[in-house]
């Protein structure tokens, strides 16, 4: 009988690495459950132990992870939504959304705090967010991603796509510059106009109680968006709960359900 | 060159880019791209339309009054907007052709190929993940380097500026502010919009497209997205933002916005019209009989449209769907159409309203 000959070991058993001595420490085992993912098992492992990565199935379809397929418009736009919370928080360190203070806070923030360009990324980020939700949306209704069973979720999205406005909407006043007020005139002038709510809404005049009009610039759908008759302090307030409140909660939890659904509707779409 | 910029090119985009020419010659276009998305679609063929119009951009930011707007800090996304779509029209239009095409030989689409093969989480989809993350953090960075976010003076409430406009990405609802009143462009049409966007899978019985680009398999549904979303949305927007100077009047991508610039109102209602014009007499006191013609013209469109729509462009649809699904669809068409409509109206006939009481707030 012949003995077989040892296959030489690839690596020199020296002394384990620097980390490779980490990975085995107790704090890093305690961490991570799994070995170093380059296995089937310790890879599939990496995304089922992890909560953040858990959002995905262990394998996926390879046609539906193609860029050319995805455009990874809808996971660009989360990511911008977090790059907003992050810089949106750090905003919140140095801005009072009072009528007195917050322009100079916002010039401030360009002038003499280091890391200045906080304004900037939040700024860009939201115009780019606007972007990607609607080149997103276009991208699901040219696959028809929408179709059975993935109606609901798409309705979802519809709502993640009014929120994004809103988000941005509501932002747009905080600087409290002549851009902010009069572009949040403008668009809060719409809501004056609401049939039966607004004062100047269609029908809004035959609402009267002992000939007194119900609906009048004090007490309509405006006044209780603005706080007040026109764009002011009280406006400005609501407007900073809203946008760093109000609108983001309800966007997370809706963000959840959307993904979610991706994958309790069968992941991202493919042909049958 | 100079000579061939100032006199050619400069009035022929100036002509092209009034809205009443811009918003049928952009329609024109779109109808002929999903006609001959093939051929379009082609990369040597989509490239060089796409070369032009990025030549065009170039060429017209030696004009510093169209490098000046083009330039505004706030408008940087739309054009970014423009060439992305662009670029993701062509993208998908593509796919759907090279789909269509194997569709037509008997075989499965690109997405079907692939469909047996299936791939680990980790690595493939979080590295492509990690790799967007990093190109678009890198892009978003130089953005915030190189172009400052903008802050104007302090606010005032009694410093009008000329012209007042909405954030970006309402401007074309602010557009349509021109053709309508208020209730009409900014609280109806958004709700529609919103409405109609959601009822969208739900009036889609189409089984077919389902996960993989097409347009042979559903031409009806994409064109009414396409003009909802490119024309309605996009096209609105830029003109909007780009067109629009003082006074909200329009003005040419090479014109300064002066803001002594006056135009003539002289738009008339349908009443005034019908009662003054056609039966020479004064307009009658009572509402309801001086808005009669404009009221039985817009319920004739709201009934009878339906009914035209199911015997002509519809009929295929109309015996697909049944009778909710199929109203919904037409009411919420009828709608868009309104507003070409109205627009054709005001271009050609200088229309104020069709219907015009103001008692009620309700004019259309």
């Amino acid at each position: 009988m012949a003995t077989v000959p040892q296959t030489p070991p690839t690596k020199e058993p020296g002394k384990p690495g620097l980390l490779a001595k980490v990975r085995d420490t107790q704090v890093w085992k305690s961490i991570f459950r799994h070995g170093y993912p380059d296995t089937q098992r310790n890879r599939a492992l990496a995304v089922l132990s992890n909560v953040f990565l858990h959002l995905h199935p262990v394998r996926v379809r390879k046609s539906g992870i193609a860029l050319s397929f995805t455009w990874c418009m809808g996971g660009v736009t989360f990511f911008l939504f977090l790059v907003e919370a992050v810089t949106g928080i750090l905003l919140m360190f140095y801005y009072r959304p009072v009528a007195y203070s917050a322009y100079n806070d916002i010039q401030e923030l360009r002038e003499t705090i280091p890391l200045g360009l906080m304004r900037e990324l939040h700024r860009w980020g939201a115009h780019a967010m606007v972007l990607t939700v609607w080149l997103h949306m276009f991208r699901v209704f040219m696959t028809g991603s929408y179709k059975p069973p993935r109606e609901f979720n798409w309705v979802v999205g519809v709502v993640l796509l009014l929120l994004t406005l809103l988000l941005s909407f509501t932002g747009y006043l905080l600087p409290w510059d002549q851009l902010a007020i009069w572009a949040i005139t403008v668009g809060s002038n719409m809501a004056r106009a609401t049939p039966l709510m607004g004062h100047e809404g269609p029908g809004a005049s035959l609402l009267t109680l002992d000939g007194e009009h119900l609906v009048t610039a004090g007490s309509d759908v405006r006044f209780a968006l603005l706080g007040g008759r026109f764009v002011g302090e009280n406006a400005l307030l609501r407007f900073y709960v809203l946008h760093c409140v109000f609108i983001p909660v309800i966007a997370v939890m809706l963000m959840a359900v959307h993904f979610w659904r991706v994958r309790k509707d069968g992941g991202i779409s493919g042909p049958l | 060159m100079n000579t061939l910029f100032e006199y050619i090119l400069k009035p022929v985009m100036t002509f092209v880019a009034k809205p009443h020419i811009l918003l049928p010659a952009s329609s024109v276009a779109l109808v002929l791209t999903l006609k001959y998305y093939r051929t379009v679609t082609k990369p040597k063929i989509a490239a060089t339309i796409g070369l032009v119009l990025a030549g065009l951009l170039v060429v017209s930011c030696f004009d510093p009054n169209f490098k000046k707007n083009i330039l505004k800090p706030d408008n940087v996304p739309i054009v970014l907007l423009l060439f992305g779509l662009l670029f993701f029209l062509w993208l998908s239009l593509r796919r759907a052709a090279i789909n269509d095409e194997a569709a037509e030989r008997g075989e499965p689409p690109l997405e079907a190929r692939m469909k047996r093969e299936s791939v680990l989480v980790w690595p493939d989809l979080v590295m492509i993940e990690l790799i967007c993350l990093v190109l678009v953090s890198a892009v978003l960075v130089f953005w915030a380097i190189f172009i400052r976010a903008p802050l104007e003076e302090p606010a005032s409430a009694a410093l009008t500026p000329n012209p007042s406009k909405a954030p970006w990405y309402f401007l074309g609802l602010q557009e349509m502010l021109v053709y309508f009143d208020p209730w009409y462009a900014g609280v109806l049409l958004p709700t529609l919009i919103i409405v109609g966007l959601m009822a969208i899978p739900y009036v889609d019985t189409n089984p077919k497209g389902s996960g993989y680009y097409t347009l042979k398999e559903r031409k009806f549904a994409i064109t009414v997205y396409l003009f909802g979303f490119i024309i309605f949305w996009v096209v609105l927007i830029t003109i909007g933002t780009f067109l629009r100077g003082a006074n909200w009047n329009f003005f040419g991508p090479y014109d300064k916005w002066d803001p002594h610039f006056q135009q003539p109102l002289k738009n008339i209602n349908i009443s005034e019209i019908f009662w003054v014009k056609m039966l020479k007499q004064g307009m009658p006191s009572e509402w309801y009989i001086r808005e009669l013609p404009g009221l039985l013209m817009a319920g004739a469109f709201m009934l009878l449209g339906p009914l035209i729509l199911a015997k002509t462009v519809l009929k295929d649809l109309f015996r697909k769907l049944d009778i909710v699904r199929f109203s919904v669809v037409a009411v919420l068409m009828l709608f868009m159409i309104s507003m070409p409509i109205k627009m054709l109206g005001r271009w050609l006939i200088n229309l104020k309203y069709v219907i015009y009481i103001p008692e009620y707030f309700i004019n259309i």
